[in-house]
């Protein structure tokens, strides 16, 4: 007798979802993907039925970064399959793991211009990390095993599998396979011992070291090793967006974000210094601005488990391929206590000199807002941007203590993003309290998800900075573009609150300082979602800022 | 500079349309790209021509190795490869110079695989020296049609005695 028993693809789909350990999915249903919603409906795995397939997919999104799981999103064929698009390009640059499945026109019909057909397995290879088409239903445990596997493992990314529909409804005989092998994949974990030899003794040589470290610290869980490391080697810390939370913000040694919008003391520490670690970072052109400028007279060290990362942008001294974590612990047990007195209580003077400030004039600042939000918050919430101006507020202004806890979109720069992915977050971490910091702009780009966040009873605490405009491509105008302000100013915005309110969810508009933290106090007190439409200054600007291709000295201010 | 690339892939039907998405993504920019099955029948040789500084070569070497399809990548540097493309050409030929053309084509050791009334086509392979030496005496006759298979190569396994073996 034979262990494998005939199964449809679909099920044999669902079981492998549960073997990996999937507890949520977030869809929506279509004709090419019904056989999967029947197999979930007799065999149920927890759905998330958003309004939009892009809210699935950065609710997926969300969800991995929240939780460390693969986020897994369904879609039909067709127009299901490339609303999908944007969300995998999304996961792409900030290094997610997610599985996407699409359905797909049955075998016979590719290639006919069916009825919901579109190419997604040609449309997605340049943002996918690995993506199949499966024509053969015998195939479908080695690849769902694979997509997982891969989707995880080395550097994380979205894994979108193409399903037609006759191979959902086909049978196969099914028997679970224990272990994925693909022989062309093997990804570098350990450092190479000589290396990181290398590394530590620039380390002791080093009189002005600087830690840059990035989403790769969080993505590998290296916080602990990360911590450990420079507080044994008294290494300030600076992160990039997709860092913030791989080190508390709140220790002396952190510099907080450096680049674009980061802080003062960041760039000119990263200036000065004449070392730089990079762990888990690409010197996003967003960060390194002009490259040549960046760290003139640092000798640079590059861990990451990338290869293909290390000299994309900058030429590196001492490269390590490998795992965040294991290079780290490897190097830990390295290095004896250090000091690098001089150069701390130089960062301090620049601390003290250059702080994040705004002007206070009694008007309704953002940045206020945030320092509002940033003091309610305990520090297990989660909070989630949208992309522009209040994003990078946010990042400066909220101070992130632990790994997975700001959730942004970083590489895209997706604008909405944030809300499905608070939705998301929310959903896999249901004991956190989860704020979306939105904008008007990015809000509207997802809002109908306030369906599915009124449907599950999602408690996301939604904050708007609504300023009636594209508030960074205003900036942006506003600083290189003579005030030009083409098309950034919206001249209808709708009753936000009313909108909410429509979709029986609470909420309020606040015009004043005074009336933010009651706000705020009472969407805490509220247990399902809450709305708060804040009306900031709508002609705020983000300082301080490296305009673009600059050097990370180059500094803006307000005048 | 000039690169030959051997990719060894694994065999499947979209593998062809990730390692030229990856050209195109990148802005790389690619002389030619040729596939072929290898002597194992899951296994795939792409052979590449690229261009590009030393920093640009070394990224497509790298974006090419994080592919989950590909299994190595080898550098052919030309003194220590074989490289080969097969060319078909078809001229305009008067009865009066077909003499002429055997000789050049006897010559070179290419075969003329047809004759018609007005052209001959003929057949040649070589490294590429060889073919556009081949086409400059072919000038005197007007070309009407060439097709090129594109470079194909292998490591010379006499000079690099190191060559490592992919598919151990």
């Amino acid at each position: 007798m034979s262990s494998a028993a005939w199964k449809k693809g679909a099920e044999v789909i669902i079981e492998i979802l549960k073997e990996e350990g999937v507890e949520v999915l977030f869809g929506f249903p279509g004709g090419a993907v019904i056989p999967l919603y029947d197999a979930l409906y007799q065999n149920p795995i927890r759905h998330i039925l958003t309004r939009h397939e892009q809210g699935a997919v950065h609710a997926a999104d969300g969800y991995a970064r929240a939780t460390g799981k693969v986020g897994v999103c369904i879609a039909t064929s067709g127009p299901g399959a490339t609303n999908l698009v944007t969300g995998l390009a999304n996961a792409y640059m900030d290094s997610v793991p997610l599985v996407a499945l699409t359905g797909q026109v049955p075998t016979s019909m590719i290639g006919n211009d069916s009825f919901q057909e579109a190419d997604i397995y040609g449309i997605s290879i340049p943002i996918t990390k690995y993506n199949y088409l499966v024509k053969d239903v015998n195939d479908l445990p080695r690849v769902i095993k694979e997509a997982f596997f891969l989707a995880r493992t080395g550097r994380p990314g979205p894994i979108l599998i193409d399903l037609p529909r006759d191979i959902q409804d086909g049978k196969l005989k099914y028997k679970p396979i224990k272990e994925v092998h693909i022989p062309s994949y093997h990804p570098t974990v350990k450092g190479h011992p000589k290396q990181i030899e290398h590394m530590v003794r620039a380390l002791k040589e080093a009189e002005r070291p600087v830690v840059y470290a990035g989403g790769g610290v969080i993505a590998s869980r290296a916080e602990e090793e990360l911590t450990a490391f420079v507080r044994t080697a008294q290494v300030p810390v600076t992160t990039t967006l997709m860092g913030k939370g791989c080190f508390p913000e709140d220790d002396p040694l952190s510099l907080g974000m450096l680049g674009m919008h980061g802080t003062r003391y960041a760039n000119y520490a990263v200036y000065h210094s004449d070392l730089i670690l990079a762990v888990g970072a690409r010197f996003d052109d967003r960060v390194a601005g002009d490259v040549k400028q960046f760290a003139p007279q640092a000798k640079i060290v590059h861990v990451d488990i990338d290869p293909a990362e290390i000299g994309k942008r900058i030429n590196v001294a001492i490269p390590i391929v490998g795992d965040v974590k294991s290079v780290l612990g490897q190097a830990l047990g390295k290095i004896k206590k250090m000091e690098h007195k001089a150069w701390l209580e130089q960062i301090d003077r620049w601390k003290q000199e250059f702080p994040l400030r705004y002007k206070a004039n009694g008007k309704l600042k953002p940045q206020y807002v945030l320092e509002c939000i940033n003091r309610i918050k305990d520090p297990q919430a989660v909070v989630c941007t949208d992309v522009g101006q209040h994003q990078m507020w946010a990042a400066q202004y909220i101070t992130v203590r632990k790994p997975r806890t700001f959730i942004s979109s970083g590489g895209l720069g997706t604008m909405g993003f944030g809300f499905p992915a608070a939705v998301g977050a929310q959903i896999g971490c249901p004991e956190k309290t989860v704020f979306l910091v939105s904008g008007d702009g990015s809000f509207q780009m997802n809002i109908q998800e306030l369906a599915t966040a009124r449907s599950y009873n999602v408690p996301v605490k939604i904050c708007i900075f609504n300023n009636g405009y594209l508030g960074m491509v205003r900036q942006w105008q506003e600083l290189f573009w003579g005030k030009r302000y083409s098309q950034t100013r919206f001249e209808f915005n709708p009753d936000f609150v009313k909108v909410a309110e429509g979709y029986e969810i609470p909420g309020r508009t606040v015009h004043s300082p005074e009336e933010v933290l009651p706000a705020l106090e009472q969407a805490l007190s509220v247990k399902g979602p809450f709305l708060i439409d804040f009306h900031v200054e709508p002609e705020e600007n983000v300082f301080p800022m490296v305009p673009a291709g600059k050097g990370i000295c180059e500094i803006l201010e307000e005048c | 500079m000039r690169q030959v690339i051997s990719v060894l892939v694994r065999n499947h039907p979209g593998v062809l349309s990730h390692v030229a998405g990856l050209f195109a993504r990148r802005a790389y920019n690619i002389e030619s790209i040729v596939a072929g099955v290898t002597e194992r029948p899951d296994i795939t040789r792409i052979t590449l021509v690229v261009t590009g500084d030393e920093a640009i070569l070394e990224q497509v070497n790298k974006q090419l190795r994080k592919l989950i399809d590909v299994i190595g990548v080898v550098d052919l540097k030309y003194s220590q490869s074989i490289t080969r493309e097969l060319i078909l050409m078809t001229v305009y030929l008067p009865p009066e110079k077909r003499v002429e053309l055997i000789q050049v084509a006897n010559a070179f050791g290419a075969t003329i695989v047809d004759i018609s009334e007005r052209t001959a086509t003929l057949e040649f392979s070589g490294n590429e020296r060889r073919i556009n030496t081949l086409l400059m005496a072919l000038e005197p006759f007007k070309i009407k049609e060439i097709a090129r298979t594109g470079l194909i190569a292998l490591p010379l396994e006499s000079v690099v005695s190191d060559n490592r073996e992919f598919l151990a």
